[in-house]
């Protein structure tokens, strides 16, 4: 089967490039199944990593030497290279930490000034921890309402209910995820943004599942504040990107405060710098942005179409071979181009965690935890799910490993 | 023969001990295992300062349910003030299997929510006692 697999014209093998996927332990090839977690990064960006701090570390936007030119002219090119990648302006994307740092400066920047007794923002049961605790505590001081739309059989969102939802009139925010990080499911953003901006609300999106698979137009889907991670984009730890709508951007507060963020400092005042300088204060993770462009360079050469095709005829495969056994329940849409690269699954009789440990003596990697979801882990029923997702550097005999471990597993507990 | 999941720890997890209600009861706690989402709730029944009988509700991976189970035999009958002074050690020998850095709370939470119904104390068992 993986044979078959591997010739199609989607798959791609680019295990080589990955340094990391050469290890063994216990003499047992790494079977990495856990990338939305985070990413391995391919050899490029390690380079480009190194190559920085050994060749052009100076710190930015200060120096007038010609080295740290260069390092401003890395970390500038890096971030407009990181903008045309998902089709946004440079000036308008902006550098945090990762993406929970990128949804906390909209819920600290924006919400604590525009929000007020009467309003609401809504979220759906599907997002991680990330999009839903900022909210609460945005909503406790604003006063606003938190609401959520439901997540239904399929693992999908109702636009009936979107629409009931917006109908109300008070929705002044509209936050939610591109693609569940546990159910997989690709949401249709481009339409859900089009019908809130219709009942004049604004919308977020976290994009940290979305962009490191899918090929992201954020011009079409018109969202105005987009925010994903780097780590989980082949890229380094320590990066995270906002991009938003320049004219929001102009007149948010700033969100952190310092060095870098500022125009002119008196005792008292300051006047803040230009976008998307006023919202990155202090020194920035320059390596990291650096490492992140190399990244996405290395995406773009792929394709994002060829990297979609890959992981979704991964994801086929596997939901055809899971399918087959006994005793295995897959959470989210049945279908593998209705979502990414990502499957949650329980065993019956076996707990998340034993699932977890017994894979991971195979050097099976897999998740097993919440995954930041309690909320919807309450409406799936169950404390926790084991889950395995795919990189580009995934081939069908990963998939075949997991088969063959799950069904070890199924033995060691006699079932 | 599995070194973790030996065959008395799956036995205990699919059978396991003195789980359920018990309404008549003198103490009880509830803990969560933020790592994973396992909950694991006791009730306990004291006469002349001993367990007169206990009862765990939850449920968790086979390791934190085994250890409920294979502690509950033990406890049954215990002095209270001894439970008190409990710590990982004596739950981890009872086990008698090696426990992972990281399923070492999987193993702890049922000594963990009985000290936390008898004394109060909601910390983690320490290797101290």
């Amino acid at each position: 089967m993986s044979e078959v697999k591997l010739a199609s014209p989607a798959a791609l093998d680019v295990r080589a490039d990955f340094p990391i996927l050469a290890r063994e332990i216990d003499g047992r090839r790494l079977v990495y199944l856990d990338s939305s977690s985070t990413s391995q990064k391919p050899a490029s960006v390690l380079a480009a990593l190194d190559d920085y701090y050994r060749n052009h570390n100076a710190n930015i936007h200060r120096g007038v030497y010609p080295l740290a030119q260069e390092a401003d002219a890395l970390f500038e090119g890096a971030r407009a290279r990181i903008a045309a990648f998902v089709n946004w302006p440079a000036a308008s994307t902006i550098f945090t930490r990762n993406v929970t740092e990128a949804i906390n400066l909209v819920a600290y920047s924006w919400a604590r000034a525009n929000l007020h007794p009467g309003d609401a923002v809504l979220i759906t049961q599907m997002e991680h921890h990330s999009n839903i605790v900022p909210w609460q505590l945005a909503a406790q001081a604003t006063g606003a309402e938190l609401r959520y739309l439901e997540v239904g059989e399929g693992g999908t969102l109702s636009l009936e209910q979107l629409d009931r939802e917006l109908g109300r009139g008070d929705v002044a925010l509209l936050a939610l995820t591109h693609v569940s990080n546990v159910l997989g499911t690709i949401n249709p953003v481009a339409e859900i943004v089009r019908r809130a901006h219709n009942a004049g609300a604004l919308v977020l999106i976290d994009g940290a599942q979305a962009v490191p698979q899918l090929e992201v137009d954020l011009q079409a889907i018109d969202a105005d504040f987009y925010g994903w991670t780097g780590h989980k984009a082949l890229g380094p730890t320590g990066v995270g990107v906002l991009h938003a709508r320049a004219e929001l951007l102009e007149r948010m507060p700033p969100f952190l405060a310092g060095g870098d963020m500022i125009a002119t400092v008196e005792a008292q005042h300051s006047t803040w710098n230009e976008l998307p300088w006023k919202f990155e204060a202090g020194t920035s993770m320059i390596a990291q942005v650096i490492g992140l462009g190399a990244a996405i360079d290395y995406l773009d050469a792929l394709g994002m179409a060829r990297v979609r095709a890959h992981e979704q005829a991964l994801t086929a495969y596997a939901l055809e071979r899971l399918a087959a056994l006994e005793g295995v329940r897959v959470f989210g849409p049945p279908g593998a181009a209705q979502r990414g690269g990502v499957i949650s699954f329980a065993l019956d009789g076996i707990h998340p965690h034993d699932v977890g440990e017994l894979l991971g003596r195979r050097n099976v990697c897999v998740r097993a935890s919440h995954h930041c979801a309690q909320p919807l882990m309450r409406v799936l029923g169950v404390a926790a799910t084991a889950r395995a997702s795919f990189g580009p550097y995934n081939v069908a005999a990963d998939v075949d490993a997991l088969i063959d471990a799950i069904g070890e597993a199924q033995e060691v507990f006699e079932l | 023969m599995d070194d973790l999941y030996r065959d008395f720890i799956l036995e205990h997890y699919k059978r396991p001990r003195n789980f359920g209600e018990l309404d008549e009861h003198d103490h009880e706690a509830h803990e969560v295992n933020p790592l994973c989402g396992d909950e694991l709730g006791v009730q306990i029944a004291v006469a002349d300062g001993r367990i007169a009988d206990l009862r765990f509700q939850g449920h968790g991976c086979a390791i934190s349910q085994a250890a409920a189970s294979m502690a509950s035999e033990q406890l049954i009958g215990m002095e209270v003030d001894e439970v008190a002074g409990l710590g990982a050690g004596w739950m981890l020998d009872l086990l008698g299997i090696d426990v992972s850095a990281t399923r070492r709370k999987c193993a702890l939470l049922s000594l963990k929510v009985v000290r936390h119904a008898l004394t109060g104390d909601g910390s983690w068992p320490s290797d101290a006692a």
